[in-house]
């Protein structure tokens, strides 16, 4: 949570047709031409066997099948990362599908059991007819491909929210904590969409100190202090609701989401001046110390972003698209140090020395996420 | 439907025509000081020399001084910056903008190349003075990152530990350091903000230290100032009037190697003790010293330039007693001699209702095993330990002037 601003979004606009058919866990590429034929992903902790490496270009469906133990991802890139289409929160024992349109090209395939690190990769190949879009037609594309990004994280946010509001009233203090930084993910990896609509993000997202006075404190972070400061989670059912009911509010309200391209690029610093402000420092999970989650979500959703408009930063300015490629692997290399289990250590096991190290990174790659706006706006 | 580049951006609320008028302008408005290159206005330094700036010029009355590590393992990057680095001392320094588009004529959705702060301010007097860390050419476990390992000075070592030292290892040393001087603050902050701007990613701020008075004289021409212990410092400090004097224990000559026409700069931070010395009575304070403290005669004289005389008597006694600070650390008896260049500070107070003040020691020497560390060895038994602590130590190679535009600092040492 951080002071407003109105950057990533312009208010108040239709809503895209494209964002309410992707509800569910199922995201489109573009159009809402027929998929024809089922490609099988059989994910498991170590392994994500696609069942082709060859496509013709078109419209294609993977369906993803996790044996493994762990809640996994699947994803689709292009160069660069760029994300064509994912399919989050897929829980042990699930299978969940994913439509996409992809050009000729040479794309990548990824599974992320745990959600976290590059995850395993799988070469795809796609040959036919390429299209050169225009530039006002690579925006755009971007500004499809990072709303429709934004629909899959905020169905996610829900479901992974409910189990862990059902945790909590359950007084189940282990289950709870163990869901509360998979549900923030989802939101610390939009936080700047949420931040646009109104009085959302504070009641989501409030730190204690964030409150003024008189104001009551809901949110994530109340149920944190509950679960990590006193472990009585006997009052924290009504908060817990009022999660759920401001978590589905933000669902609806991001269906009138009208995002400029500029805004993806200002977004994506913005997510990035989240962790050097707050998560960086330690000061986001007080009780919990799980930062390091909130790092990656908030890395996470900036990349996104970054890669939604890659094809026209690279035609603006190759230099960068690269150079942002590798300050993006650069801090994720840095952050994957810490990686333990389905997460990453605490917070507070780091040493300076290892904060600095993030930090450095941080700036490096804030530094190159800066010049974005002017590339695309040149 | 059809969307052109304009309406994107248009509809954000925003003026996309302006954006393209701004950014082919480039015109610096920011600081009127200078206009055309080169020419500088009366109270700016001139960047270019044989020596850099900022070691003899009269000191100025106000310091940002601050020590970097370098993040990247990249030469060519390394080498870039410090072009790029060049490039805006010598901008700054000259009163104009860090960079060339400046603080408010550029593309609107760009960060500015510079900061804004100065906008307005004259050069001040600025110098900007570029020094090389130990641990740039080999690192603390002995990796040669840039492939300079075998261009270090062996003048350029660690110091040694000195009795007394409390040095805290995280405002110590680093990779590079620069030292602004200016007689406005806000233009020596910032001119190291908008260095270590341009540096992000490739360096990190390590420490950085405010010095908001001088604490000596590097000229005949100026007055002796006060430290914070009352007294004058530096009456019989190296002068800029003293060029022979100068060439023997500042600059670097006849190695044959890149430090030639450069000095080597350490720097130390030194807490002193405030409320301890204001308790004690003011025979103690001079005897400690080894001057007066109204006129800085040494004890013994009358008149502050008077010539330090160490064999007179006062009822018996030296009149300078041989473990004041100026006995031990003047030239005649430490034997060697070093420009010093120091600020006071106060940073805050210490949470035990003490401020946080003292001074921060900065001095120039050609090699400071001759230099600083033979004066401060000879400082054992200085009465005034009782009142200091050197709570931060570091040395650098400062290599020679850049020459002219082409120039860049370190050309001699990574061309």
């Amino acid at each position: 949570m951080r002071a407003r601003r109105t950057t990533l979004v312009a208010a108040g606009a239709a809503a895209l047709a494209l964002l309410a058919a992707c509800g569910g866990g199922t995201s489109a590429g573009s159009g809402d031409t027929e998929a024809s034929d089922d490609i099988t992903v059989a994910a498991t902790d170590t392994t994500c066997d696609v069942s082709t490496g060859d496509l013709d270009a078109g419209t294609h469906q993977f369906t993803v099948t996790n044996s493994g133990s762990s809640v996994t991802e699947f994803y689709v890139y292009a160069e660069g990362d760029r994300i064509m289409g994912e399919v989050e929160n897929i829980a042990p024992g699930v299978a969940r599908s994913l439509v996409v349109e992809l050009p000729a090209g040479d794309y990548q395939t990824a599974c992320k059991p745990g959600m976290v690190g590059d995850g395993i990769r799988n070469a795809l190949t796609v040959t036919g007819e390429s299209q050169q879009l225009s530039d006002d037609e690579q925006l755009q594309a971007a500004v499809t491909d990072y709303t429709r990004y934004v629909g899959s994280q905020v169905t996610a946010l829900q479901e992974q929210t409910q189990a862990f509001v059902d945790a909590v009233k359950a007084g189940d203090v282990a289950q709870a904590q163990a869901l509360y930084p998979v549900a923030r993910t989802y939101y610390e990896r939009i936080e700047p969409v949420a931040e646009s609509f109104g009085d959302l993000d504070p009641k989501i997202d409030a730190r204690e100190n964030d409150v003024e006075e008189g104001d009551t404190w809901t949110g994530f972070h109340v149920l944190e202090r509950d679960l990590w400061s006193t472990g009585d989670l006997s009052q924290s059912g009504p908060v817990a609701d009022q999660l759920m009911t401001d978590v589905d509010d933000l669902a609806t309200q991001v269906q009138t989401l009208d995002l400029q391209p500029l805004a993806l690029a200002n977004g994506a610093l913005e997510l990035l001046d989240e962790i050097a402000a707050s998560k960086v420092t330690g000061e986001e999970e007080r009780y919990s110390h799980t930062d390091l989650w909130d790092f990656q979500a908030n890395l996470d959703g900036s990349q996104a972003a970054v890669t939604s408009l890659r094809p026209a930063i690279a035609a603006a300015d190759p230099d960068l698209a690269t150079a942002l490629d590798s300050a993006f692997a650069a801090t994720q290399a840095e952050l994957a140090q810490f990686a333990a289990g389905d997460g990453f250590v605490l917070y507070t096991a780091l040493t300076p020395e290892q904060v600095q190290g993030l930090s450095d990174s941080l700036n490096a790659l804030a530094a190159q996420v800066s010049q974005v706006p002017a590339a695309i706006a040149g | 439907m059809k969307l052109s580049r304009r309406d994107f951006f248009g509809a954000a609320g925003v003026g996309a025509a302006g954006v393209v008028a701004l950014g082919a302008g480039g015109l610096a408005v920011g600081r009127a000081a200078t206009t055309d290159e080169g020419t500088t206005t009366a109270d700016a330094v001139e960047f270019h020399g044989d020596h850099q700036a900022g070691v003899v010029t009269p000191a100025q009355d106000r310091l940002h001084f601050v020590a970097f590590d370098v993040i990247t393992d990249d030469r060519d990057q390394l080498v870039r910056l410090l072009q790029a680095w060049t490039d805006a001392a010598r901008r700054m320094t000259r009163g104009q903008d860090a960079g060339p588009v400046g603080a408010v004529a550029g593309n609107e959705y760009a960060p500015p190349d510079d900061t804004g702060e100065a906008m307005g301010l004259p050069p001040a007097g600025l110098t900007l003075t570029i020094g090389f860390g130990p641990t740039l050419f080999r690192t603390a476990d002995g990796t040669d990152r840039f492939g300079i390992a075998d261009r270090q000075p062996a003048e350029l070592v660690e110091l040694p530990a000195f009795a007394g030292d409390e040095l805290r290892p995280e405002i110590s040393g680093g990779d590079l350091c620069i030292q602004a001087c200016a007689d406005d603050p806000q233009v020596a902050v910032h001119a190291v903000r908008n260095l270590a701007r341009i540096g992000q990613g490739l360096v990190g701020v390590r420490w950085s230290q405010l010095g908001f008075g001088r604490t000596s004289s590097t000229s005949s021409d100026q007055t002796t100032p006060r430290n914070l212990f009352g007294f004058k410092d530096g009456t019989d400090n190296l002068k800029a009037q003293q060029p022979a004097t100068l060439d023997r224990f500042v600059w670097v000559s006849g190695t044959g190697s890149w430090m030639d026409g450069g000095s080597y700069l350490v720097s130390r931070r030194i807490r002193m003790l405030v409320e301890v010395w204001d308790r004690q009575n003011l025979r103690d304070q001079q005897q400690t010293i080894g001057r007066t403290k109204g006129s800085g005669a040494p004890l013994g004289r009358t008149a502050e330039f008077d010539p330090v005389d160490f064999t007179a008597q006062v009822d018996g006694e030296p009149a300078v007693p041989p473990t004041s600070h100026v006995f031990l650390a003047h030239p005649t008896n430490s034997g060697t001699a070093i420009l010093r260049r120091g600020y006071s500070f106060v940073d805050g107070s210490d949470g035990l209702g003490r401020l946080d003040a003292g001074l921060f020691f900065l001095c120039y020497q050609s090699d400071p095993a001759t230099g600083f560390v033979q004066v401060q060895r000879n400082l054992r038994t200085d009465k005034l330990n009782e009142y200091v602590q050197h709570t931060s130590s570091a040395v650098f190679a400062c290599p020679p002037g850049v020459t002219d535009e082409d120039d860049w600092w370190g050309s001699g040492l990574f061309g």
